[in-house]
């Protein structure tokens, strides 16, 4: 568990500098083709500028897009103590608890920092589990909240974002301009520019994919050492696997937030490429051989 | 001249050593502190649990009166919590209750109307859930204490560790009666 842990850390170290530094070469680059350098500056500004709103009000806007409900002591006293229980043992303030009516098992968790933070849980979760995978699902979500991953997320989406801007920015310039500014030395960055400008925000999102999937496995492994119990959680994502209907309130925004993908699986690499969440039996595996 | 810049560099170098300091020992600060939070969130535990008890009994009394024995040892154990005052003996005290709450539930397993007691069935989840929250608790303290003993016998902290008098601190760990299966008798 604790091998599976840090290598989870340093991958994400990795991807993100590595994301870094892709922007800051794309940024010179486009720089130079422009002439302009305050193209990356700008671009980040406003990259972050449209991500704040849905970064400090993530808890409430997902809240009221899947139409979850507070969980109440009389209804859901087990599901509270457990997420009380779990929150004891990872050391934070228990986060509000909630509950969305759907056959189909699925939680996420979500809010901007541990202090305000928010698990849900459907009732179709609830039905289909019992105790220990239960909790193995709630130490998967406290360990997202543990590890400020939404802001993570957050940052790395600014950083998509900014590399999309910039993009966008360098092929309209490079529309209207035309052929004005012909220097020879020029040229060469003009054309590298254009091929960035189109293929970069394709590797931005796999990337963001990539650290996506990347903190889910640690979600796992760290959920598995809150609870000492790596085979409740995967037990609970074999149920949660087998489940044939898909989430009803689930949209391609919100779906990366659950524990599961809610939306209709497809296989292949591709599609294994472009998703949110790592392969189920992959992180079943992992999770087996702690 | 010359020295000049080798009095800067092992001025710079002192600076340096002292910030050094004062971080790996308001570290250590952080970490044992965090120690004394996670073993007072086990009394808060302990204590909910405590608080439980009287309702239990009540509620239990009203189906199963004739079981004294169990309500005697439960009382007991009780009563032995509140006379507690070494940490030994408040360890010990706690282990009776969880014996004698586990007789307490055994018991009621014989009584169907009991058990279908809304009351008790609140009951029975706020215990299970406490008993939960102990074990959680404690395993956070033991985490604690890990990352504490950890940091101080490491090298270069433990030079600080030592210095300013940081001690490692103990697990917590079961003492080996509690280990033993409890006998519950009918």
């Amino acid at each position: 568990m604790y091998n599976a842990i840090s290598s989870n850390i340093w991958k994400s170290f990795a991807l993100v500098a590595f994301f870094v530094a892709l922007i800051t070469g794309i940024g010179y680059v486009f720089a130079h083709a422009l002439e302009s350098p305050a193209i990356l500056p700008i671009a980040v500004v406003v990259a972050v500028i449209s991500s704040v709103g849905s970064y400090y009000y993530s808890d409430r806007m997902v809240l009221a897009v899947s139409h979850a409900h507070p969980a109440t002591r009389e209804e859901h006293a087990h599901l509270i103590n457990s997420v009380e229980g779990l929150a004891l043992a990872a050391g934070l303030p228990a986060p509000s608890i909630y509950v969305i009516d759907d056959p189909s098992p699925n939680a996420f968790a979500t809010g901007r920092d541990p202090k305000h933070a928010v698990i849900c849980v459907t009732t179709g979760l609830m039905e289909k589990l019992n105790r220990i995978e239960l909790e193995g699902v709630i130490g998967h979500e406290m360990s997202h909240i543990k590890d400020y991953d939404i802001r993570l997320m957050a940052l790395v989406a600014v950083l998509a974002g900014t590399v999309v801007l910039m993009s966008d920015w360098m092929i309209r310039s490079f529309w209207f301009r035309g052929r004005r500014d012909n220097r020879n030395g020029n040229a060469i960055f003009v054309l590298l520019a254009l091929v960035l400008a189109l293929l970069s925000p394709l590797a931005a999102t796999v990337i963001q994919l990539a650290v996506s999937r990347n903190r889910e496995y640690l979600a796992d492994a760290e959920g598995a050492m809150l609870t000492r119990y790596p085979e409740g959680l995967a037990s609970a994502l074999e149920k949660i696997d087998q489940a044939p209907e898909p989430l009803k309130e689930a949209s391609k925004a919100t779906a990366h937030l659950f524990i599961a993908n809610p939306l209709k699986k497809t296989d292949g690499f591709l599609s294994s490429l472009f998703s949110t969440h790592p392969p189920i039996e992959e992180r079943i595996r992992r999770l087996r051989t702690m | 001249m010359a020295t000049g810049v080798v009095l800067t560099g092992v001025l710079a170098v002192i600076a340096l050593a002292v910030l050094w300091t004062i971080f790996i020992y308001n570290r250590l600060v952080v970490l044992r502190n965090r120690i004394d939070n996670a073993w007072s969130q086990i009394d808060v535990q302990l204590r909910r649990r405590y608080d439980l008890i009287p309702n239990l009994v009540e509620t239990v009394k009203g189906y199963a009166t004739h079981e004294k024995e169990v309500f005697e040892k439960v009382t007991q154990a009780r009563a032995a919590m509140t006379a507690a005052t070494t940490v030994a003996a408040q360890g010990e005290a706690q282990n009776q209750i969880t014996q004698a709450l586990k007789s307490l539930f055994a018991v009621a397993e014989a009584y169907p109307e009991l058990k279908a007691n809304e009351n008790f069935m609140m009951l029975q989840e706020e215990l299970s859930g406490t008993e939960s929250k102990i074990a959680y608790a404690r395993q956070f303290y033991n985490d604690t204490v890990m990352s504490y003993n950890t940091t101080i016998q490491s090298f270069p902290a433990n030079t600080i560790a030592g210095a300013f008098g940081f001690k490692e601190r103990e697990y917590f760990t079961m003492e080996e009666s509690a280990r033993e299966p409890i006998k519950v008798k009918f």
